[in-house]
């Protein structure tokens, strides 16, 4: 009989990694969507109760709910936020994102609606979603489960589905300092943007991964500052925490080491 | 008064080339009784606003849809839907991709009376490069920013599925979320609301709570057509859940050559009893579970 896996270290990691992201927020709506990025949320919650999170379907909860099956576990519920009052509370600014895009470019712009040429697309996705008004409205971080050019393209990503730090695409009455893209988590590393100059900057590299590696797989230049630290591995409070907020260990099969 | 008709009666109500919303979201509460009476006719170049699900999906496959007004089009669990996908691919219709807020700007707009809704949204990316119909505009204010001015999305006819309704147009709906049906009701100007259960206005007067699920007063409604389960194969929370098993071979005939014309044969081109007694009948979709996400 064949041992079943029981555990994924770059998984872990990686939901501590990005549960980072949320480390200087106060009280706003953690939005994960996908379960590394939710599994994040979550733990981030624990960490700082201030923060809010919905039950992915119409209600805030008061404690994150796990992922998989409910087992009798029922949601905390303590304020309705069906889909329209999301809008509200993204257009209120009150909210940070961790999301999954198919393209991110050098501008910290995203795709998740359309690959090639855009009247006759060679792949369709899903649709730009709430992209544009997430990306004007509010705090974003992005997580890509593989790493590489694909995602990280050269030039622009095919489709401009949330507005980055892009000089040339700036609106009238707006500086780049009114964007807020915190982070981005791979399965490589951990980068943001440089403050003053906004371009894309390595902040630490994942245990055994290299600068160069990191380089090699993204399609424009990153700043690779002097001296660069290790991803944390994950606690082990944070480990239990997990184990509790996927008791199905869904998170397994979530991404594969390379 | 009575504004109680048929299916049939009521997708009389749609021409060729009208401008059609439909509400729910993605796989939920769906109006798919109606959809498939659509699909039955021969109605074509229709422009379809949706929080798109297979009710989009369906209207892609069968060729109806000219222009398509979309922020995404999913059925949640299969997150791309396979016949949306396809006839994008293949450039046969037209599209206005927003963003979600901006459809529900856009639809309160419509239901307002205004011509557009100032907003940030859509600024610096693709929305204003693709869509020129939406226009950037300054502020009258003391602002020094330019916005976008979210234009009405105006509709002909809105088709809308609920939990239940009395046959004078009062609507509720029990589900955690009623989406934005109510602006769907408000935006158009013949909504067509089909309901799982048929009730006496004195089902509303049991208690406050009744009343506190109604989200549109029913001036708001034109038309109530009694469909039992009418949102299969999408849910109708708390009533029933999604049909996975029926979704899935929906979504896999599009990857079969004459898959949408096998579908459309088996599933459609059927009286709507039939269609029950096909997919399981009252009891199995009953027992569908809600979904968990």
């Amino acid at each position: 009989m064949r041992e079943e896996v029981l555990c994924n270290p770059l998984a872990d990691l990686l939901i501590c990694a990005c549960s980072s992201v949320w480390d200087s927020d106060s009280e706003v709506l953690a939005s994960g969507i996908g379960l590394i990025q939710r599994l994040a949320a979550s733990l981030a919650m624990i960490k700082n109760p201030n923060l809010m999170m919905t039950d992915s379907e119409a209600f805030i909860v008061s404690e994150p709910v796990p992922v998989g099956r409910r087992n009798g576990y029922e949601p905390k519920r303590e304020t309705w936020m069906g889909f329209s009052r999301i809008f509200d509370n993204v257009w209120s600014g009150k909210r940070h994102a961790l999301v999954g895009p198919s393209q991110i470019d050098q501008f910290g712009q995203a795709n998740i609606s359309a690959i090639g040429d855009y009247e006759q697309p060679k792949v369709q996705m899903l649709g730009m979603r709430g992209f544009p008004g997430n990306s004007i409205s509010h705090a974003n971080s992005f997580f890509v489960p593989l790493h590489s050019k694909r995602v990280f393209v050269k030039g622009e990503v095919d489709t401009v589905c949330s507005i980055g730090y892009n000089p040339a695409r700036l609106p009238k009455g707006y500086c780049l300092n009114d964007i807020d893209i915190r982070r981005i988590v791979t399965d490589l590393c951990v980068m943001d943007f440089e403050p003053e100059c906004k371009k894309m900057r390595i902040v630490s590299l994942h245990p055994g991964v290299t600068i160069d590696e990191v380089q090699d797989n993204t399609g424009f230049d990153l700043i690779k500052p002097e001296g660069l630290r290790q991803t944390p591995e994950p606690a082990l409070e944070q480990l239990t925490s997990i184990s509790i907020l996927d008791p199905d260990n869904l998170r397994i099969n979530a991404v594969k080491a390379r | 008064m009575s504004k109680l008709i048929s299916h049939t009666q009521a997708i009389n109500n749609i021409e060729s080339g009208m401008t059609i919303g439909i509400g729910g979201w993605g796989p939920r509460r769906k109006p798919m009784a109606l959809i498939r009476e659509l699909l039955r006719r021969e109605v074509n170049d229709l422009t379809v606003i949706s929080f798109g699900g297979a009710d989009v999906g369906m209207l892609c496959a069968a060729g109806k849809v000219k222009k398509l007004v979309f922020a995404f089009v999913s059925l949640d669990f299969i997150p791309l839907e396979p016949y949306f996908r396809q006839a994008r691919q293949k450039a046969e219709f037209e599209v206005m991709e927003i963003d979600e807020g901006l459809m529900v700007l856009g639809l309160r707009a419509a239901a307002m009376g205004v011509p557009f809704i100032p907003t940030e949204v859509g600024l610096g990316t693709d929305v204003i490069r693709y869509n020129k119909n939406i226009k950037l505009i300054d502020s009258p204010y003391d602002d020094a920013k330019e916005w976008v001015a979210m234009p009405a999305l105006n509709l002909d006819v809105s088709l809308l599925h609920v939990d239940r309704a009395d046959q004078r147009g009062v609507c509720q709906i029990k589900g955690p979320d009623h989406y934005m049906d109510d602006l769907f009701a408000r935006a158009a100007n013949t909504t067509i609301v089909s309901c799982d259960e048929l009730v006496d206005t004195g089902f509303f007067h049991q208690n406050p709570e009744e009343a506190r699920y109604v989200f549109w007063e029913r001036s708001a409604t034109n038309y109530i057509v009694h469909s039992a389960f009418g949102a299969h194969p999408s849910s109708c929370n708390p009533l029933y859940g999604i049909d996975v098993r029926l979704f899935k071979e929906y979504a896999a005939s599009a990857s079969r050559e004459g898959g949408w014309e096998q579908y459309f044969n088996e599933y459609v081109l059927i009286d709507e009893a039939v269609y029950l007694e096909k997919v399981g009948g009252a009891d199995a979709i009953r027992s569908l579970p809600l979904p968990i996400y």
